[in-house]
């Protein structure tokens, strides 16, 4: 038995960080990429005609029933098989994008749907058209209702992308992995790479309440 | 009777809700700067009038007619879309609940529709925006969020908010019957300095000394029908129709 001795870790800060940035970086873009789907995905499924609208339901309701383990092999593995060859970085953030634009989609469209109709009749009556209403008023504003469980879910987003170092992607866990593999020592470095998680997660949580608050200025 | 053409025109309209006719052949004049106010009781068809001129409403039929332009075109699709866009555009439309933009403060909401769809620029716009508000006494308020105002103040805004398209009509729906009643007059004396600077209004209302007071003409409605129409003196004093007495009565004693 070894007592825990974290001097081990001091020779791998810098590949550990590596790996914090990169999950940063994931975390950022796929979380940019899942709001900005959400967003399309409950426009869509809400709006779109049905030969539009079906096949995304459909999409988002396979993306929502299977794991999201699957989808990335699917992306990764799967795509290269029909000549679609991406590197893995953009596989990792495609698969966590839209995994959880789907659950935005879900969170979104109970949001748009809320807005007030009354919204709806305002800006057409000074003669916006049914997009710009979209664009400028409700959207808006279901975006605004719906912070805090979007919040949320970039929260697990953040702690699912350890999940795409089974890609090869070298982003917090897959740092922590090679380091262990080289010392040996997982307890060190997986608590390690756990309280670089949580710091991760404090610097998201600030953000989101910074922008709560900024929101809450028009309440 | 001047020859021009009305500024506002409904004819024949009918609108039926499922089984119910709402509106059961209905026609209206406005003349330009002519001021007229629509009473009747609960549930006679005033809002879905005044909706259907700007076709919030769609019509089953009948036509409604803008200066001397046709509202509800018989086109389709993305065509009308483009149509009725333009023709809103040129009527300003007062709700019971305001529907101010929360998101948005007292200034973006006064210039989003001149920005975004008359392209003006920012700092017209504001300029714009800043003249509206003066007029309607907020000028102090142009940053503010709707959720700070009052609902006297929210109303005001959504007039300058009307007026920013420089419409060449405004339809209320009952403007002030959200309010608190401290707050009514605020509104009204909006109403009656757009009615001296001969602003076209087509005002549904169950004030009917404001209506006495600011209208030129008054229309009585009861039913989906146009029961009775006239000068206020004429039509407060001494009413024709049965049903307009029974109505007023209720209304003047209450
Ligand atoms: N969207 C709708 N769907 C079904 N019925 C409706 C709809 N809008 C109005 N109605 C019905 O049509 C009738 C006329 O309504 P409308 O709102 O035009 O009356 P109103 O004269 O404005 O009444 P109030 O003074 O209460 O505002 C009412 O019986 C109402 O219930
Ligand atoms: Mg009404």
């Amino acid at each position: 038995m070894q007592g825990l001795d974290f001097s081990v870790v001091a020779p791998y800060v810098d590949i550990l960080l590596m790996g914090t940035w990169w999950t940063a970086i994931l975390t950022v873009s796929a979380g940019a990429l899942s709001f900005v789907g959400g967003i399309i995905f409950a426009v869509v499924v809400l709006y779109a005609p049905a030969i539009v609208a079906y096949p995304v339901r459909l999409f988002m309701w396979v993306f929502m029933g299977t794991p999201l383990l699957l989808q990335l092999f699917l992306i990764y593995f799967g795509l290269v098989q029909i000549g679609i060859d991406i590197p893995a970085l953009v596989a990792g953030i495609v698969g966590l994008g839209l995994h959880f634009a789907v659950y935005n989609a879900d969170v979104l469209r109970a949001g748009i749907v809320a807005v007030d109709f009354g919204q709806t009749e305002g800006a057409r009556s000074i003669g916006f058209g049914k997009w710009q209403t979209l664009r400028y008023v409700v959207i808006p504003q279901a975006v605004r209702n719906t912070i805090p469980p979007i919040g949320g879910n970039m929260i697990a987003l953040l702690k699912e992308s350890a999940i795409v170092s089974v890609i090869g992607i070298a982003e917090l866990v897959h740092s922590a992995q090679l380091a262990i593999s080289e010392t040996f020592r997982p307890f060190e470095f997986y608590i390690t790479a756990a309280a670089l998680y949580y710091l991760l997660n404090l610097v998201l949580e600030a953000g989101l309440r910074r922008f709560e608050r900024n929101v809450e200025i028009s309440r | 009777m001047s020859m021009q053409r009305p500024m506002v025109e409904v004819r024949g309209a009918r609108k039926s809700f499922g089984a119910a006719e709402v509106l059961k052949g209905i026609d209206l004049s406005v003349d330009r700067g002519q001021i007229v106010a629509v009473i009747g009781p609960s549930g006679s068809g005033k809002s879905t009038l005044l909706r259907s001129i700007n076709h919030l409403e769609a019509l089953d039929s009948g036509e409604v007619w803008l200066d001397g332009m046709q509202v509800n075109q018989p086109l389709h699709g993305q065509a009308f879309e483009r149509h009725i866009n333009k023709v809103r555009q040129q009527m300003g439309m007062v709700f019971q609940h305001f529907n101010l933009f929360p998101h948005l403060t007292v200034l973006d909401n006064i210039t989003m529709g001149p920005v975004i769809l008359k392209g003006m620029s920012k700092s017209e716009a504001h300029a714009l925006a800043h003249g509206l508000l003066s007029k309607v006494g907020l000028a102090d308020k142009i940053d503010a969020y709707p959720s700070r105002l009052s609902g006297g103040q929210k109303q005001r805004v959504a007039i300058a908010r009307a007026l920013a398209m420089q419409p060449k009509v405004m339809l209320f729906d009952e403007a002030t019957s959200a309010l608190d009643p401290e707050l009514v007059d605020e509104v009204n004396a909006v109403m009656k300095k757009l009615a001296a600077e001969h602003m076209t209004m087509l005002i549904v209302t169950h004030e009917m000394r404001f209506a006495g007071e600011v209208a030129d003409r008054v229309l009585f409605m009861d039913g989906g029908v146009v029961v009775e129409e006239g000068p206020p003196s004429e039509m407060f004093r001494a009413p024709q129709k049965e049903r307009t007495r029974t109505f007023l009565k209720k209304y003047l004693s209450a």
